[in-house]
């Protein structure tokens, strides 16, 4: 559908050595077309650039950051920021264990719980589906603000310092289930569904063995969402986890950046630092990005690997939410 | 949902014949396994959503922990007459209005000029090449950016005064103490992040145009800026409508994460960075001032639902099957 320009070469193409190939009746002119490029070229390294600069200081050395700050072409490398981070690892470690486990529960936990509620609600039949749309509908219209939300979830449900705190606030998203719903409505045949029911399946298996293995699409494009939402926060850890508390990456990495001495609050650190003879004169500056480089690593892989299925997703809820 | 009335006699019911209670009853009997199903996040919804609605009360509350919050004394409108009193209200309500709107036509305007040069791109392969590298700061935190923004910024070692303001003999920028700066930073930050998001809901509006239309153009000899002014812009102009309405919809909701960590918090910053959201966060957690906060809170959630209302309204007038209620 894009362009037929690129597959339309044709069978004239092929013949001679190499011919040129022909610019189509609709394409646009060799310079537009260098100048778009350029254009986008430089665009892409604009969004790439200020990771490879966090990436490169990380690997710097401490004194030549010092004297000439961030650089691209560092005077001297050296990996001692990462030692460091090494030596304290119980904390980067507790921390990515949280974010871990909050991610991969929360994205199947919230996938079940929304498949579960848009499923009814995308039926025809149900005479009540009216109602819960509109239940659901609602929060994205309203909502409660900031301190009603918080004082519901510390002083009603006591969550303050759970890890259940870190994932059910983001379980259910009004947006997501009403893009599972159209998605049920509109791609599962109604005769598919009373077919299974005159066979005499009962609802819940329909719903397991022939609705979910049918939606496997958008129940990917939901998931990869839900996985960058969990793995990214870092405002709920702001809102309920005390500094003592267990944090996740995301809110460790924050409170780096605001301080790193906040990493060597371990007495085991310091001791191990003091036993080398090392003045306490941290490589501070190389250390913080090694951190952010540390938090950065995982999502940076995962986008590799997922981020045209997040192009592809982007389009089957996206006109009509 | 439906309640027994007992003062209805009995005859009424039958004169009724289907009355709502049987009929609720043999809905439940025959859904059962529906309600089941969506009891997890009736629960959450109620939790999450549904009784911090009815929690906005304690806006009108002068809260007192040892009284509880139901029991703290009731003060009207005086938690609201306060914040609108202070100037910082109005700093707030600016900064967040305006911010907002530059993003909402920046992000317009440039994730359209993107879609449609991707479009025309000949290659199709490095057009996917330069989508997915767009891609790649959406997939970042505010954490995250926060800390590529400080690489640049940082004012003793950051790329900028080290590097770049150097070569061109300009003298180093106390850039986290200077707020004059902070409205385009954080607007080239909020475009870089989320460019590649918008761009691509476009492309996806401009795929499905049938091709027929621009093979007949090309017929009448329609130029390529006479193509997208007459045929690409029109056409998806519903995409655009809807995404920008949804967008003044929600004008009063600021993003927390670009203001909060971006800006690294920093009070000399107040003045040009400071939105509702923010406010709202800072009063409560950090000073503790449960009335201004939920006051403030309340008003830009009764604000932000009026213009959701609205900006339905709107796509309604506009097309019908777009809107969203």
């Amino acid at each position: 559908m894009l362009s037929q320009t690129e597959t339309a070469i044709g069978p004239s193409g092929r013949t001679g050595k190499r011919a040129k190939r022909q610019r189509q009746p609709n394409e646009i002119s060799n310079i537009s077309n260098l100048l778009i490029n350029i254009f986008f070229w430089i665009y892409t390294a604009i969004c790439v650039v200020p990771l490879i600069l966090v990436i490169i200081v990380s690997f710097s050395d401490e004194q030549s950051v010092v004297q000439h700050g961030y650089s691209f072409f560092p005077n001297k490398w050296d990996i001692s920021s990462y030692e460091f981070l090494l030596k304290d690892y119980w904390q980067i470690i507790d921390a990515a264990a949280v974010s871990l486990f909050v991610t991969v529960v929360g994205t199947i936990l919230s996938l079940v719980i929304m498949a579960m509620y848009a499923y009814p609600i995308s039926r025809g039949d149900f005479p009540h589906r009216n109602f819960f749309s509109f239940f659901m509908f609602f929060t994205l219209l309203f909502n409660g603000g900031l301190v009603p939300w918080y004082l519901a979830y510390t002083q009603m449900m006591h969550l303050k310092d759970t890890l259940w705190i870190l994932i059910m606030p983001l379980l259910v998203s009004a947006f997501f289930v009403i893009i599972l719903r159209t998605f049920f409505a509109n791609t599962i045949p109604p005769a598919l569904v009373e077919s299974a029911k005159i066979d005499g399946a009962p609802e819940f298996r329909i719903f397991v063995q022939i609705i979910l293995p049918l939606s496997l699409p958008v129940l990917a494009t939901v998931g990869l969402f839900q996985t960058l939402a969990y793995w990214n926060d870092w405002y709920l850890s702001l809102i309920f986890i005390s500094p003592e508390g267990h944090v996740n990456l995301q809110y460790l990495m924050y409170k780096t950046m605001l301080n790193v001495q906040f990493l060597t609050a371990s007495p085991q650190a310091m001791a191990a630092l003091a036993a080398q003879g090392v003045e306490i004169n941290l490589p501070t500056e190389t250390v913080r990005m090694a951190m952010a480089v540390i938090g950065i690593g995982p999502i940076v892989f995962v986008y590799s690997f997922f981020q045209k299925y997040f192009i592809k997703g982007l389009t089957v809820g996206a006109v009509k939410g | 949902m439906s309640v027994t009335n007992p003062s209805v006699s009995l005859s009424e019911v039958k004169k009724r014949g289907r009355g709502r209670v049987p009929n609720f009853l043999r809905v439940m009997k025959k859904y059962w396994v529906f309600y089941l199903m969506m009891l997890p996040a009736i629960i959450i919804l109620i939790i999450n959503n549904y009784i911090p609605m009815l929690g906005t009360v304690i806006a009108f509350k002068d809260i007192n922990y040892q009284k509880g919050i139901l029991g703290s004394d009731w003060v009207g409108f005086s938690n609201f007459k306060y914040l609108f009193s202070t100037e910082t209200a109005w700093i707030i309500t600016r900064n967040t209005l305006l911010y907002n709107t530059a993003f909402i036509v920046l992000t317009l305007f440039f994730s359209l000029a993107f879609a449609i040069m991707f479009n025309e791109m000949r290659s199709r392969w490095l057009s996917k090449f330069h989508q997915s590298a767009m891609f790649l700061p959406y997939f970042l935190s505010w954490v995250v950016v926060s800390y590529l923004v400080y690489g640049f910024l940082s004012a003793e070692h950051g790329f900028m005064n080290k590097t770049l303001l150097p070569f061109f003999g300009v003298d180093p920028i106390e850039w986290y103490s200077q707020s004059q700066y902070w409205p385009g930073i954080l607007v080239i930050v909020k475009l870089w992040k989320e460019i590649g998001y918008t761009t691509v809901i476009y492309m996806a509006a401009i795929i499905g145009i049938d091709h027929e239309y621009y093979e007949a153009a090309l017929i009448d000899g329609a130029s390529k800026w006479k193509q997208i002014r007459k045929i690409t812009l029109p056409l998806i102009s519903p995409v655009i409508i809807v995404m920008t309405l949804l967008q003044i919809g929600r004008i009063f909701n600021a993003d927390f994460g670009l203001f909060f960590q971006v800006t690294r918090n920093a009070g000399a910053l107040y003045s040009t960075t400071q939105v509702i959201d923010t406010y709202v966060y800072q009063t409560f957690l950090a000073i503790g001032d449960i009335g201004m906060s939920s006051a403030a809170g309340l008003v830009q959630s009764i604000v932000g639902f009026l213009l959701i209302f609205l900006a339905n309204l709107a796509v309604r007038r506009i097309s019908k099957d777009d809107a969203l209620f």
